[in-house]
């Protein structure tokens, strides 16, 4: 394998093994707490279709609304800085603290500080820089990054916090419980707010109508820091501006619930600085607060840093409408099993930190991690800001690959990949882009290129130059493709006496190498009176997609289309066994074909299962399907889940008679290609194994496995001893 | 004035680990005694026939009372249903101060401040802000933290939050 794949792999497991199960445990909490929080609002979709619309014409006003904050802000006796990268809010903090005469700064958490590293900078000046949130400060006294953007110390336990304090604090008794440290830490730093001049904050949200922040915490480290100090610097992304007071309210509902789970966190701060409360001098027995004079001074700065280029970007800019609430990061299966320091970049971790990397530091950043977004569109439900996550992962990988270096060594996959793709692009991205190409050989000399990939000398070349793993059973070609089957066997529902009309779509497993359940969506659907039609019709774009080759992916799309019109047209349904192509359709070819072409692509296709429960709800006979009463383990599938597609094959097995459980991993791990790639094998053999510990309790150990998506049911095969199957090979008569 | 909003918050308030304490003008100087520990400090309180006349708390307070003192007593501007939260607003009497550094916060509210959910919070704030003053905390709960491995109530701010509830107010 190459170097940087092992360096890569290697750090990985280390990761996997020091940090995984903190980080674990903390971020399956936050993401059950999500689901559950959320299905408290009736108006959940409503509230983010609402934040989203507010955060879209802030972005578009986004120069209107910096002068309008500067002049309510100055209105207020606050001065407005808008810096414009790193060293400029640097300096001007700088300025600010040494105007104050400040030799000690207190923090409450603030992303956007850690962006411009001013805590190096000021301390580079003599500037003592406390930060008071808990989880900050564990990092502060650890010389660590976060590892989350909201709880950014998740990956160390309480007994390495109990040991890293205390090794470096010699307190008296040493601290174990969280309520000691916690104790311990409130009054270390309790002396520091006292003591300190400048409170510096960030801000989740500026109005600009009334030039407030908004401020959103749990511990009260925040409020803290403003209220004790008379000098006040928010530091701010020019981002989080929003027009009024009023716009907060959809936000307020679903930041902590998106975040951590909870239905609103402890102190939600709306804050219009400089604030009225007055200074309070701890010493003075005299003077009652009511009456103390001082005079608070208030700084916000707002900060570009290449944002104002995110704006003009069409790809990036839906970054700019985050807010920072993790639950792409908590709802990840990667993420979940390593966290914020495999899975993020010089600043920001997670999904979306593809997006902010790229834009706030460049791509160079983004693409120490871009790889471990699989698109396997799990976060894309859950962003309170309707972002297309992994979309903004697919253009920057493609932006990445296009930045490669043209002369590196891709000899092997020459001729195995008429791709639309510049040279230099990573050999192991254009293998995999391009399986269609290689499926289609290895049907046409099947069986020998079976035998011949898993001969010894053309696997360990696979694994040396193109990177795929050992350890992965390479997918069996059939002889036979499954159109050939179906050309040879014809359709045996007549149009004339059929209740509808399908064409079922040839994806390359299907055709290619699990042509049994091709064969199984034919017999299903015929039994209950559908005529169906095997089109030739190629790849979907999937697999280029998934590795960032986006041009690849939209000459496939417009084949494909091309292909199906004329079906549609005619009045067929497109049926598609395949959950990841079925989600193309549905979701990324929005991206890839004019509009017209994508929604009626998408109105006509159907996932099968999906199909059948229609059929079955519309009359159609369940006996014509095979009954049975098997105790089943279902595990959908995660693009299938996005569209909300599960139920409905949950719903025909039930119908049909048997006793259905299912899992709730967000992947199986798999993800395509992803875990056939020898950097990220132990990784999707980590997410995989708490799939398999869901299948092999008491409850499900004797279940027959079903699964809907091809590389879910490679990923079962090789977690489980028993073979699992798709639910149509179930369900279809025989 | 008591509606199903205040049973409602009453609800929510002690499902965040809010103590609720139902009350009335008249009973109102037992009813926090009981609430507070000492030493006690307070903020003014805009409620008629509700003040500290006759309880412990310090309604002047200077810092180093603050300092000293173990109950911080504020009035609360209104209190939101939905969330069990209850809307604080800094007056320039220290408001900020008194629910954040005493270990117990006792925050009273009339009954008839009480809005049943974050839209009609917010635009109860949107008036408020318009006449200023502009600073507000929507509070729900003790201050939390689950950055030490594991949930610890009290963490910067107050470990107990009390919210004595004018009935008649
Ligand atoms: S992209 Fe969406 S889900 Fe992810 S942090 Fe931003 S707002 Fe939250």
């Amino acid at each position: 394998m190459s170097d940087s794949r092992r360096q890569k792999a290697a750090r990985i497991r280390s990761l996997i093994e020091t940090e995984g199960d903190a980080v674990f445990e903390n971020t399956t909490t936050f993401n059950d707490g999500r689901y559950e929080s959320v299905q408290k609002l009736d108006d959940y979709e409503e509230l983010k279709s609402r934040a989203r619309a507010i955060k879209e014409d802030a972005i578009a006003d986004l120069p209107d609304l910096v002068e309008q904050v500067r002049e309510t802000v100055e209105g207020n006796g606050g001065t407005v800085y808008l810096a414009e990268d790193e060293a400029d809010a640097q300096r001007y903090i700088a300025e600010v603290v040494a105007d104050r005469d400040a030799d000690s700064v207190v923090k409450s958490k603030s992303m956007t500080s850690e962006e411009i590293e001013i805590n190096e900078h000021l301390e580079s000046k003599g500037v003592d820089v406390w930060e008071t949130d808990l989880g900050e400060f564990v990092l502060q006294v650890a010389d660590e990054a976060p590892s989350h953007i909201v709880a950014p110390a998740i990956h160390r336990s309480r007994e390495n916090i109990a040991e890293l304090f205390n090794a470096h604090f010699e307190t008296d008794a040493p601290l174990e419980t969280a309520e000691d440290l916690t104790e311990f830490a409130r009054e270390y730093l309790a002396e520091q707010i006292k003591d300190a001049d400048v409170g510096m904050t960030g801000a989740n949200f500026v109005t600009a109508d009334t030039g407030t922040i908004a401020l959103v915490t749990s511990e009260g480290n925040a409020r803290k820091s403003v209220a004790t100090t008379d000098t006040h610097v928010a530091v701010a992304g020019v981002e989080k501006i929003v027009p009024s007071l009023g716009d907060l309210q959809p936000f307020v509902e679903l930041i902590g619930r998106s975040g951590t789970g909870q239905d609103i966190t402890a102190y939600v701060s709306l804050l219009t600085p400089p604030v009225g409360t007055p200074v309070p001098d701890f010493e003075d027995d005299e003077t009652p607060l009511a009456e103390v004079d001082d005079d608070r001074d208030y700084h916000l700065v707002l900060i570009d840093n290449g944002r104002m280029a995110m704006r003009d970007d069409d790809d990036l800019r839906e970054t700019l409408y985050c807010i920072r609430c993790s639950a792409c990061a908590n709802s990840c299966a990667n993420f979940q099993h390593v966290g914020g320091h495999a899975f993020g970049g010089e600043t920001y971790s997670g999904g979306i930190a593809t997006g902010w990397e790229a834009g706030v530091h460049g791509e160079d950043s983004a693409a120490e991690f871009n790889d471990l977004c699989t698109g396997c569109s799990r976060c894309v439900n859950q962003c309170p800001v309707e972002i297309d996550i992994p979309w903004i992962n697919t253009v920057v990988r493609d932006r990445i690959n296009r930045g490669a270096d043209p002369d590196s060594f891709d000899f092997l996959v020459e001729g195995l990949t008429p791709d639309a793709e510049p040279a230099g692009l990573d050999v192991q991205k254009r293998f995999f882009g391009n399986f269609e190409t290689a499926a289609k050989l290895g049907s046409a000399t099947a069986p020998l290129s079976n035998w011949m990939m898993e001969a010894g000398p053309v696997r360990s070349a696979l694994e040396r130059f193109v990177g795929v793993d050992g350890r992965r059973d390479l997918p069996t070609f059939e002889r036979e493709t499954f159109r050939e089957w179906f050309a040879d066997r014809g359709a045996r529902v007549d149009p004339a006496d059929a209740t509808r009309e399908v064409v079922l779509y040839p994806d390359v497993y299907t055709n290619y190498v699990s042509t049994a359940r091709g064969k199984a969506a034919v017999r299903a659907l015929e039994s209950l009176d559908v005529h169906v039609t095997v089109p030739g019709v190629g790849e979907s774009g999937r697999a280029p997609l998934s590795q960032g080759m986006v041009s690849t992916a939209s000459e496939k799309a417009s084949r494909v289309y091309g292909a199906l019109a004329e079906h549609i047209d005619a009045g067929r349904d497109v049926v598609v066994v395949e959950p990841s192509d079925l989600a193309m359709f549905a979701r990324e070819y929005e991206r890839l074909l004019p509009e017209q072409s994508h929604e009626r692509l998408a109105e006509r296709s159907y996932e099968v299962m999906e199909y059948l429960y229609g059929l079955l709800e519309n009359g159609g006979d369940p006996a014509a399907l095979a009954n049975g009463s098997e105790a089943v383990a279902y595990h959908s599938h995660c693009q299938q889940r996005t569209l909300g597609l599960e139920a409905h094959t949950v719903a025909v097995l039930e119908r049909l008679g048997h006793d259905v459980v299912t899992s709730d991993v967000e992947c199986c791990g798999m993800a395509g290609s992803f875990g056939y790639k020898q950097e990220y094998y132990d990784l999707s053999m980590d997410v995989g194994d708490e799939l398999a510990a869901q299948f092999t309790t008491d409850g499900t150990r004797d279940r027959t496995v079903v699964a809907s998506g091809t590389s879910c049911l490679e990923q079962l095969d090789s977690l489980l001893q028993r073979v699992p199957t798709h639910p149509v090979e179930l369900v279809a008569p025989r | 004035m008591v509606t199903s909003h205040t049973d409602a918050f009453v609800e929510s308030a002690r499902r965040v680990d809010a103590v609720v304490t139902p009350t009335t003008a008249d009973e109102f100087a037992a009813t926090l005694e009981d609430a507070v520990t000492e030493p006690a400090v307070g903020t003014p309180l805009p409620f008629e026939g509700a003040s500290y006349d006759g309880t412990p708390v310090d309604g002047a307070p200077t810092g180093a009372a603050l300092a000293e003192a173990a109950t911080g007593v504020t009035a609360g501007a209104a209190a939101i249903a939905d969330y069990g939260s209850v809307v604080l607003q800094e007056t320039g009497a220290g408001e900020e101060l008194l629910g954040l550094y005493p270990d117990r916060h006792v925050v009273v509210v009339a009954a008839s401040d009480v809005v049943p959910d974050m839209p009609a919070a917010f635009e109860e704030l949107g008036e408020r802000f318009a006449e200023g003053p502009r600073d507000a905390i929507l509070a729900t709960g003790p201050s939390a933290t689950a950055d030490m491995g594991a949930v610890v109530k009290g963490v910067h701010g107050p470990r107990d939050v009390h919210v004595l509830l004018l009935e008649d107010r």
